[in-house]
């Protein structure tokens, strides 16, 4: 090729060296992104197959049978895990969405700091962590396993995550409409609550969607607090059945019909989590996205 | 419009609505207004002019208490609201809020709310209890002062945030007008607008100013001109020369004035 004078246009060479490194890069993130996504994949699959074929309406509505005896159900389990995880929501959300509905207010305060890192730490804190903590604090006291005692554990591993995406979700609000409603006289209480975590509600939606369908699937905090009932109990003051603790005490028992009953119970958590975050989706309007 | 005000009668008076004296503000250490005294008359447009970050901004937000709401802001002085000190001790922000209402730069609508809805915001984020017929009249008054009632009134219901630009800015004035208020404060209330919508937000300051007392902050100075009565220019947080829109662009007294509005800084 000859040297032209004046720069051409038309630099080949290094054109294509750019593209070529540009598509390899790409196939290599498309690469990983599949990867990512054959374990979800897998583990979807293999729980459908599995759990489908045990699936039967006994299983919603029978309790669970002795060994041998064919049949039976977790019906208690399923009762428990939404008692257990619904009252842990009624303690761990509005103090979750309060903690962070304050370090949104108060981004840079050295107490904010401070609560921001013990949240962060408390969201790294092994749950089986969290399960000794229940049982010291309220098995103990009061004298015995009971679905409060799982609930607050499952309440405590809660609440740093709904703390920390309500803070994030709330953050991202414009400044400029807070003041939009101050402006207007409106209180700041009443300007945080009906326009700002108004604005911030699908996001905070999610978070708590987040944190309910990762503590519905805990099993080691609840095995030494709400410790797992074979017989119906709605009590709260006594032993439950969860679904997470029915499938582990199946899981690994010898008996190939508990074995399949397992795969029914995880399967059955899975879609209650799914039906409860398409559920939150729908009620809070379309996807679930971040505030504009 | 309420609080028996407008009417002919009120275009007469000239009556001092605001009244600054000696107002210093702060953030954190940094001191960006410099004893600024000046008034603001009711039934006039008064502008506020002066190079980025020469304190008008702040000084508007002064006049009803928003400059506080940043962390670190506080400011000392009198800023009189017919004669009452709102600095006082035991005066609450928010009342003064509720009858010094304020546009900002950037349109801000809520944007989980509809256009009604945004209009009577104001209404019902503090409470006030109203019937449907009257909430309907109030949000075609606001809607029709701020000139944008034609344009919406057959998608009342739609998000405010569907709006364009101009359109959001003048559903903001509405908001603004529908709490009433006797002041309207708006900080460069055009500067994220085109052309069209600008004039639009021009013309209405003139319809309104027979029923308010209105302080217009902005970088614009043909707007200033065109459309206020009075002219406040600042420069690094003191305010140079306060007087007469005409005099001050024909005839300023103050050097830094002239330099400014000649376009020789700024």
């Amino acid at each position: 090729m000859a040297a032209a004078a004046t720069p051409s246009l038309r630099i080949a060479t290094p054109y294509r060296y750019r593209k070529i490194k540009s598509d390899l890069m790409m196939s290599v993130t498309i690469a990983a992104t599949i990867i990512t996504l054959i374990p979800l994949f897998l583990v979807l699959g293999y729980l459908l197959t599995k759990g489908f074929a045990s699936l039967s309406w006994a299983f919603f509505t029978h309790m669970p049978a002795p060994v041998g005896e064919p049949g039976g159900g977790m019906a208690n389990a399923i009762v428990g895990t939404i008692e257990v995880v619904g009252l842990a929501c009624l303690m761990g959300v509005p103090v979750g969405v309060g903690a962070g509905l304050y370090l949104a207010a108060n981004r840079s305060s050295r107490f904010s700091d401070w609560v921001r890192f013990s949240a962060d730490v408390m969201m790294g804190l092994p749950s089986i962590v969290v399960g000794i903590f229940a049982y010291a604090v309220v098995v103990r006291p009061f004298g015995g396993f009971s679905a409060l005692a799982g609930s607050v554990a499952l309440a405590v591993i809660m609440v740093p995550l709904v703390t920390r995406t309500t803070e994030e979700m709330v953050a991202l609000v414009p400044p400029e409409l807070r003041e939009a409603s101050l402006a207007l006289g409106v209180p700041q209480w009443k300007t945080t609550l009906a326009v700002v975590a108004r604005t911030a509600l699908s996001g905070i939606a999610t978070g708590v969607i987040l944190a309910v369908a990762r503590v519905a699937g805990e099993t080691a905090p609840l095995l030494f607090t709400a410790f797992g009932n074979r017989f119906w109990s709605t009590s709260l003051i006594h032993p439950i059945n969860t679904l997470t603790v029915q499938v582990y005490t199946y899981a690994i028992s010898p008996f190939a019909d508990w074995q399949r009953q397992a795969w029914a119970g995880a399967l059955v958590l899975t879609a209650m989590v799914l039906a409860l975050e398409l559920g939150v989706r729908w009620v809070t309007g379309g996807a679930a996205k971040a505030p504009r | 419009m309420g609080h028996g005000r407008g009417g002919q009668s009120a275009a007469i008076i000239m009556a001092e609505k605001l009244l600054v004296k000696g107002l210093n503000a702060y953030f954190h250490n940094v001191h960006s207004l410099h004893d600024v005294s000046l008034n603001f008359d009711e039934n006039r447009v008064t502008a506020i002019i002066g190079p980025s970050g020469c304190g008008k901004s702040t000084l508007v937000r002064c006049l009803n208490r928003m400059h506080e709401v940043v962390p670190g802001a506080r400011a000392t002085g009198e800023v009189l609201l017919d004669g009452e000190n709102i600095y006082d001790a035991d005066v609450d922000p928010v009342q003064i809020r509720r009858r010094i209402g304020m546009v900002f730069q950037k349109p801000t609508p809520f944007p989980t709310m509809s256009i009604e809805d945004n209009v009577a915001a104001g209404l019902t984020l503090n409470g006030v209890k109203t019937s449907r017929a009257e909430r309907d009249q109030l949000v075609e008054r606001s809607l029709r002062q701020a000139a944008l009632w034609e344009e919406v009134k057959d998608r009342l219901r739609r998000p405010g945030a569907s709006l364009s630009g101009g359109q959001q800015q003048r559903l903001c004035v509405a908001r603004a007008l529908a709490v009433e208020p006797e002041v309207l404060l708006m900080d460069e209330p055009c500067s994220a607008l085109d052309p069209i919508s600008t004039a639009r937000i021009e013309e209405l300051l003139l319809e309104l100013k027979s029923a308010y007392t209105i302080v217009i902050v902005t970088h614009n100075m043909q707007q200033a001109a065109r459309c206020s009565d009075m002219t406040a220019f600042m420069y690094t947080g003191n305010l140079v020369e306060f007087g007469e829109t005409k005099q001050i662009f024909t005839n300023p007294t103050r050097r830094e004035t002239e330099d400014y509005i000649t376009g020789r800084f700024g």
